[in-house]
C-alpha cells in the first residue's frame, strides 16, 4: 500500500431510502436522501470524526461501511478496492478488517453468551485457530482493554456500562481489525467513564495502529480524538477540515452554530453566541438551495436558489457555503 | 435498604439558578422528587427537612402539598414525550395548572395559555394550541412542558435534565429560552444535569453530588476555577475541552453501588489522595469561605 493511499475512502457515496407508507405499484416513491454525495477518506492509523445531529445520516454511513446496506450510487474503497464488489474470501477478509462498536453496550452484547464467547465469535469465524489460541486471543484482548482474562467466564449483565463498552471494543480488536467504526461509543456513558473509554481508545490506536471512524454529536469529544473532522447536515458534508483548524476557526455557519452549542465547562468562556433558530428540516422534503439556509443567520437570496458545492478553501479544508 | 440521598443540604435563593450535578445514580432525581413529595411509596425520608419560603414541606398534609406542587414549585422532566399526555391537546395541558391554581376560566384562561405559548416561543400558538404532542418536534414539546411549568406562576422550577434528549442546536435554543424566562419572571431554577458545560452557562451556584451526598457546593466561578474536592477536580479533568489535545483524566473505577457503599468517604476507592482516615470516617462539611463548602478530609484544618 502506498503512503498516499487512504485505508478507506468513500467516493460520492449516496444512499436514498424510499419513504415509508403504503406503496402501490403505480405510485412514485418519495426518497429520503439519507446520504448524499459524500466523499471522505480515512488514512491508516488515524481518526476521522463525523459530527452531526440526529437524522443527518451518520448511522447510514456506518451501515454502508459495514456493508449492511447497498448504496444507491458511489463507492467505498478499502485499500483501493471497491467494497461492494468484494465476494467470497475477499469479503470475509474485509469483514475481519472492519469492525464496529455501537452506542448502547446494553443492546450490542448478547445477554445469553459469556463474555469470552462474545469476543471469540468474530475471531473464530475469520480464522481456523485452535481452541487454545482462541482462549489466548480472548485473554489478550481483555487485557488490552483493561479487563482481566478471568472476566471471560462471566455474562454481560455482570458488568457496568463502561465495562461493557470495553468488552465491545475487545470484540472489535480481537480480529486484528484495521478500522473500527465507533458509532457514538461514549454518548451513553457517564462523564468519568467516558474519559476512561476515550483514553483507552487513544491508547489502543497508538499501540495497534488501528484507524477509527468516530461518530458523535459532542464536538469537544470528537475534536479531542480525531485528526480530521467532517460535519454533516441532512445527508451532506458541509465542512471538512483538520481538527485543529476547525476548532480554531469554524467556517460554515452550521459548524459555527455547533461550536456555539458545545458548551465549555468554563463560566468565563466568551465563545461566539450563535443560536440558530428552528430545527433540522425533514429529510423527506429538504429546503431548496442550501439545506441550512432557513436556519442560517447569514443567509443571502442566493442561498435559497443555488445549492453550494463542497469546495476547497485551502489545501486541507473544504466548505460548502456561498460565503467562502 | 438503599440510601439514595444521604444528608444532602443545599439552598436556592429567590431568582437564582442552582445547578445540581452528578453522575447517574448519584441521587439527583431522588433529591428533586423528595422536594415535591413525589417519592414512590417504598421510599421514605429518614431525616432532615425541606424548607420552602419558611414552610416545612416534609410530611405535610396532601391538600397542603397540592397548594405548593404545580403552583409554587413546578417541575420539568427529562423526556417530554413521557411527561405530556398524548390524548390531550396542548391547550388542555397548558391550561390545567392555571385552571386549578389560579382559577382562570374561559377567555382569561385562553389568553393566558396564548401568552405562555408566546413566551416559550412556539410559532403560531393559536393553531398549535389545538394540536396534540405527537404533532410536534422534541424541542417544541419540551417548550410546551416549559409553558406548563410556568402556567401557575411558580417561584421555583425544578428542571431534571430537560435537554438530555435534545440535539445540540435545539439544546442551545432551549437553554437561552430558560435563561430569558428566568430573567423576565424572576423564578428560581434548580437545574439538574450531568453536563458541566450547561452548568457553566446557566447557573449561579452549583452543588456536586456523589453517591447521595453533596461533596462540594459553591458559586459557579469559584467552583470551576478552583475546585477543592478531589471528585470535582476529577470531573472537570475528565471532560474534553475544545482545542485541547491534552490527555483526559480518567477517574479509575466506577461510582459505588448504593446498596453496598464503601465505608468512610464514598469516593475514597477512586480518589488519588485517599488517606487511611478516608476509609474509616466520612468527612464532615468544611467551610471554604463565604458560600463554599466541601466534604473532604484534605480540607479539614488539623
Amino acid at each position: 500500500m502506498s503512503a498516499a493511499q487512504p485505508l478507506l475512502a468513500l467516493q460520492k457515496l449516496t444512499k436514498y431510502f424510499p419513504a415509508g407508507g403504503l406503496r402501490l405499484p403505480w405510485t412514485q416513491p418519495d426518497w429520503v436522501k439519507a446520504v448524499d454525495d459524500v466523499s471522505v477518506s480515512i488514512p491508516a492509523g488515524q481518526t476521522l470524526g463525523l459530527v452531526g445531529e440526529s437524522g443527518c445520516g451518520k448511522t447510514t454511513i456506518t451501515r454502508l461501511i459495514l456493508r449492511l446496506v447497498q448504496p444507491t450510487a458511489g463507492e467505498i474503497l478499502f485499500e483501493g478496492r471497491d467494497v461492494f464488489e468484494l465476494r467470497g474470501k475477499d469479503l470475509l477478509h474485509y469483514r475481519q478488517a472492519v469492525q464496529a462498536v455501537f452506542q448502547d453496550p446494553f443492546s450490542s452484547l448478547s445477554p445469553r453468551m459469556r463474555v469470552g464467547d462474545i469476543i471469540a465469535e468474530p475471531f473464530t469465524v475469520h480464522t481456523n485457530a485452535s481452541h487454545q489460541t482462541t482462549i489466548d486471543r480472548v485473554a489478550e484482548a481483555l487485557e488490552l482493554v483493561g479487563l482481566s482474562p478471568a472476566h471471560a467466564k462471566r455474562f454481560p449483565h455482570e458488568f457496568s456500562g463502561g465495562q461493557r463498552q470495553r468488552i465491545a471494543i475487545a470484540r472489535a480488536i480481537a480480529t486484528s481489525a484495521r478500522l473500527i467504526v465507533l458509532d457514538e461509543p461514549v454518548s451513553a456513558l457517564d462523564v468519568s467513564i467516558r474519559a476512561q473509554i476515550m483514553t483507552l481508545l487513544e491508547h489502543l490506536q497508538r499501540q495497534l495502529g488501528v484507524s477509527y471512524l468516530f461518530i458523535g454529536h459532542d464536538l469537544a469529544t470528537v475534536t479531542h480524538i480525531s485528526q480530521r473532522i467532517a460535519v454533516m447536515y441532512l445527508g451532506k458534508i458541509v465542512e471538512e477540515a483538520g481538527a485543529d483548524e476547525l476548532t480554531a476557526a469554524p467556517l460554515h455557519p452550521y459548524t459555527r452554530a455547533l461550536f456555539a452549542a458545545a458548551l465549555p465547562a468554563d463560566p468565563d468562556d466568551q465563545h461566539e453566541d450563535l443560536v440558530v433558530s428552528g430545527s433540522v428540516p425533514s429529510a423527506l422534503n429538504p429546503p431548496s438551495g442550501c439545506y441550512f439556509h432557513p436556519r442560517c443567520p447569514f443567509a443571502m437570496p442566493r442561498c435559497s436558489a443555488d445549492r453550494p458545492l463542497l469546495k476547497a478553501v485551502s489545501a486541507t479544508r473544504q466548505v460548502a457555503c456561498h460565503l467562502y | 435498604m438503599v440510601r439514595a440521598v444521604d444528608g444532602a443540604s443545599f439552598s436556592i435563593k429567590r431568582g437564582e439558578c442552582l445547578g445540581l450535578v452528578g453522575e447517574s445514580g448519584s441521587g439527583k432525581t431522588t433529591a428533586c422528587l423528595s422536594i415535591l413529595g413525589l417519592l414512590p411509596r417504598s421510599a421514605c425520608i429518614e431525616g432532615g427537612s425541606i424548607l420552602f419560603d419558611g414552610q416545612e414541606l416534609r410530611g405535610i398534609a396532601a391538600d397542603k402539598m397540592n397548594a405548593v406542587r404545580g403552583r409554587r414549585i413546578a417541575m420539568i422532566l427529562q423526556d417530554p414525550m413521557a411527561s405530556l399526555n398524548p390524548l390531550l391537546t396542548i391547550f388542555d395541558q397548558v391550561a390545567e395548572p392555571a385552571f386549578y391554581h389560579r382559577n382562570s376560566r374561559g377567555r382569561t384562561l385562553k389568553d393566558h395559555v396564548l401568552w405562555l405559548l408566546n413566551n416559550v416561543r412556539i410559532p403560531s400558538p393559536e393553531r398549535r394550541m389545538s394540536e396534540f404532542p405527537h404533532q410536534m418536534s422534541g424541542g417544541m414539546r419540551q417548550r410546551v412542558v416549559g409553558a406548563i411549568a410556568l402556567s401557575a406562576g411558580p417561584q421555583l422550577i425544578i428542571a431534571d435534565e430537560p435537554t438530555t434528549n435534545l440535539d445540540v442546536t435545539i439544546q442551545a435554543q432551549y437553554l437561552s429560552l430558560l435563561k430569558e424566562l428566568q430573567r423576565r419572571t424572576g423564578v428560581a431554577l434548580l437545574f439538574v444535569t450531568h453536563n458541566l458545560g450547561i452548568v457553566a452557562k446557566m447557573c449561579d451556584r452549583v452543588a456536586v453530588m456523589y453517591a447521595g451526598r453533596i461533596v462540594e457546593h459553591g458559586p459557579v466561578r469559584e467552583l470551576f476555577k478552583c475546585p477543592r474536592h478531589p471528585y470535582t477536580q476529577a470531573l472537570l479533568g475528565a471532560i474534553p475541552r475544545l482545542g485541547s489535545k491534552e490527555p483526559l483524566y480518567a477517574i479509575p473505577g466506577q461510582p459505588p453501588d448504593l446498596s453496598d457503599m464503601p465505608a468512610g468517604c464514598a469516593f475514597h476507592p477512586r480518589c488519588p489522595h485517599a488517606m487511611e482516615r478516608c476509609c474509616r470516617e466520612a468527612p464532615p462539611e468544611t467551610s471554604l469561605g463565604a458560600d463554599h463548602q466541601a466534604r473532604c478530609w484534605l480540607l479539614e484544618p488539623r
